[in-house]
């Protein structure tokens, strides 16, 4: 049997090495295929198609099915996000203290809808599945950090803050 | 490592701990740390290296009423302190030696005294990073005593004599479950813990592997040795980086201790975990989907047979379990299957925690003995509904669960009274609504989380989840007929018997739940345009000129 040879990472920009790290301590086996895609996105901030073409080819999956992967679960993300993130929580308990009412005061505010970015790439508003601090419901996170019992005028003080940086 | 050098090791961490004379225990639990809690670990820090006075400053996992985060208890005299910030901190470290500080202490007696905690035994008293810790409370006994002095078979018989049952929801009988696994053929097992979270509203999980990690890992390796296993993965969801990271820091610590690996405690057995993450799926909470998403695929689920139990990850025989069922494992094995078996209700043996969300005073994670009334949860330890307002239902179960209303209370929680109820244990959430609460808006809610959730394998689920939530959205916006209500009846008995998996199988049941107990809501949407909560933008109704 001939012996696989990786391709070669797709340019000199350090983080493609630590995405064949990921490979590599899984001694490239195709099961590895979300782990590797955890790391591109975590390196890189999100997924394109260089990314997906590379980490395929490097594990020898058909592109159809890193593609299939990559859309299937909600975390993997094909668009760069905002310098900044602002995530409401959908879960129930943050829908029971009217999250919605967040969401719909931030898309107002932003003019965009849940899932976009600002044109300017300034801020990114996004929608999490429920991320477990429900006591504290509302909840949103502003660039990962979780903020509890937010209110809609909190939530655009820090948009506004964003917005003039 | 040996059961001597184990007690070695708490015998230190002991004196350790001994050498400060005060101990102030910071919860640094997501809830607590969304309010503060960083801060005022740093605040108690310096307060207290500024005091002189000998004080250990601990960060701990969840303490429980997380609505008077941030929570400090100090020790030895167990005074809890609620909604504490950093300024509070010198006033604090000042108290130590003398009277408490009255304006921060809480009387929650009332919350505490009807709770059981067995899984949630450390919560609140150990370091989550540190193994000593652990070791110092019983932990990683269990483990060498069954390595040690116990047959599989014999740990394989305890379990099933405590009469545990699956905590993930299913309630299928955990011994049992072994016992398949133990009994097929094949050199390499598995054992998977499942941390797939999906449940919104629900986070006892997080809390155990972000409040306990050594825990889950002992109860996966009681488990490997009782199967025969070798190798285990915690699938993690994503959303909880706290727990992946808390998680890996405990892996690597048993590791270095001899507790995983080769030869555990000198004996033949070898066992090792992996971290495996989700990537935001609710239907990876399926066994066989949660067995394809470790696989490195979409995760869809398979028909069963053949179960896991025979051929699961990697076409080997799997043993599956929930977090909260491993985190039962390691004192059910110390206290013997019958003390476990004298708690909770004839069959629903033990405690179980949930997370108490939504309308209530004290939200947070409680841990009962089973057969508890609903009533005593809600009214007593979550200290009922507060601002004025009225109960109107408590939803378990999540997306697959149902509402249960006032009428309802008085019913002991065990998994199959919830099913009689039309609802399900599911992973422990419970989220209390009241009169604000729109009962025929909560059933789209759910119905939209499952519609975006499905994974497109079957037609009953993928088309019949987003017909349910068109049928729906027309009774919130005030265009649905007594016609469409029919139609939804019918298309939930179809969804609920030809899906799949139990998503689809689940997921008529917060319609199905809402229609038995709130019919009349549907009614007032359809008939009369009118949403009694408030909740539903309804169009004007059209009047009609005789």
């Amino acid at each position: 049997m001939p012996v696989f040879t990786p391709p070669p990472l797709p340019s000199d920009d350090k983080r493609w090495k630590i995405v064949n790290g990921t490979m590599r301590k899984n001694g490239f086996a195709r099961h590895a295929l979300i782990e590797t895609l955890h790391t591109v996105q975590s390196s890189f901030g999100y997924l394109d198609d260089d990314a997906i073409r590379f980490v395929a080819r490097s594990l020898r999956v058909p592109l159809s099915q890193a593609y299939g992967v990559v859309t299937f679960y909600h975390y993997f993300s094909l668009k760069p996000p905002g310098k900044h993130t602002m995530t409401i929580c959908a879960g129930t308990a943050c829908y029971i203290k009217g999250a919605d009412k967040l969401a719909a005061a931030a898309e107002k505010h932003l003019g965009i809808s849940q899932g976009q970015t600002t044109k300017d790439g300034g801020i990114s508003l996004m929608k999490a599945r429920c991320v477990g601090a429900c006591s504290r419901a509302p909840v949103v996170l502003c660039d990962g950090e979780v903020a509890g019992e937010v209110t809609a005028e909190q939530m655009l003080e820090q948009l506004e803050r964003w917005a003039v940086e | 490592m040996t059961i001597e050098e184990l007690e070695q090791i708490a015998k230190s961490a002991c004196q350790e701990n001994d050498k400060y004379d005060f101990e102030v225990n910071v919860c640094m639990d997501l809830a607590c740390m969304s309010q503060g809690a960083g801060h005022l670990r740093d605040a108690l820090l310096k307060a207290a290296e500024a005091s002189g006075k000998s004080v250990l400053v601990r960060r701990t996992g969840c303490m429980g009423p997380c609505s008077s985060g941030p929570l400090v208890r100090v020790d030895p005299e167990e005074t809890l302190y609620h909604h504490v910030n950093a300024s509070h901190a010198e006033a604090i470290v000042t108290s130590l030696g003398g009277e408490p500080v009255p304006e921060l202490q809480c009387d929650l007696n009332e919350h505490f005294d009807k709770q059981v905690r067995v899984v949630l035994e450390n919560a609140g008293y150990i370091d989550p990073e540190k193994i000593d810790d652990y070791i110092m409370r019983d932990g990683y006994k269990a483990l060498l005593t069954v390595l040690t002095e116990m047959t599989p078979n014999g740990v394989i018989h305890r379990i099933s004599e405590s009469g545990l049952r699956g905590r993930g929801g299913g309630g299928y009988p955990t011994g049992l479950k072994w016992g398949t696994v133990a009994k097929a053929l094949g050199d390499l097992k598995y054992v998977v813990c499942n941390g797939d979270e999906g449940d919104p509203g629900a986070f006892m999980d997080r809390s155990v592997m972000e409040g306990d990690p050594h825990r889950v890992i002992e109860g996966m390796a009681i488990a490997a040795y009782a199967v025969g296993a070798s190798k285990g993965y915690i699938y993690v969801r994503a959303e909880y980086p706290v727990a992946v990271s808390r998680l890996t820091t405990a892996l690597r610590d048993a590791r270095r201790r001899g507790l995983l690996g080769n030869g555990i405690c000198n004996t033949p057995f070898n066992f090792d975990v992996e971290i495996r993450l989700g990537a935001g799926a609710f239907v990876c909470g399926e066994e066989t989907a949660l067995i394809a998403s470790i696989e490195g695929r979409r995760g869809t689920p398979k028909p069963r047979p053949p179960y896991p139990a025979v051929s699961g990850l990697f076409g080997k025989p799997t043993l599956i379990n929930n977090v909260e069922t491993f985190a039962n494992i390691a004192p059910i094995v110390r206290n013997g299957g019958k003390w476990f078996a004298n708690m909770g209700s004839e069959r629903s043996k033990g405690t179980k925690v949930f997370a108490l969300t939504g309308k209530i005073a004290n939200t947070g994670l409680v841990e009962v003995p089973m057969g508890i009334k609903l009533r005593e949860i809600i009214e007593v330890i979550g200290g009922g509904v507060p601002d004025g307002h009225t109960f109107k239902a408590v939803q378990t179960g999540g997306p697959s669960g149902g509402c249960i209303p006032a009428e309802m209370l008085d019913v002991g929680v065990s998994y199959d009274a919830l099913v009689r109820l039309g609802s399900i244990m599911g992973s422990g959430g419970m989220i209390v609504m009241d009169d604000t609460s729109c009962m025929v808006n909560v059933a789209r809610f759910f119905v939209e989380f499952c519609m975006t959730e499905s994974c497109g394998k079957c037609v009953p689920c993928r088309a019949g989840t987003a017909q349910m939530f068109t049928l729906l959205t027309r009774f919130c916006t005030g265009t649905g007929t007594m016609d469409d209500l029919e139609l939804l009846e019918g298309l939930c008995e179809t969804i609920k018997e030809a899906s799949l998996c139990g998503l689809g199988m689940t997921a008529p049941n917060p319609v199905l739940s809402t229609l038995k107990y709130f019919r009349n809501e549907y009614i007032e949407h359809i008939v009369h345009k009118r949403c009694p909560a408030g909740v539903c933008n309804m169009e004007a109704p059209v009047e009609v000129v005789a």
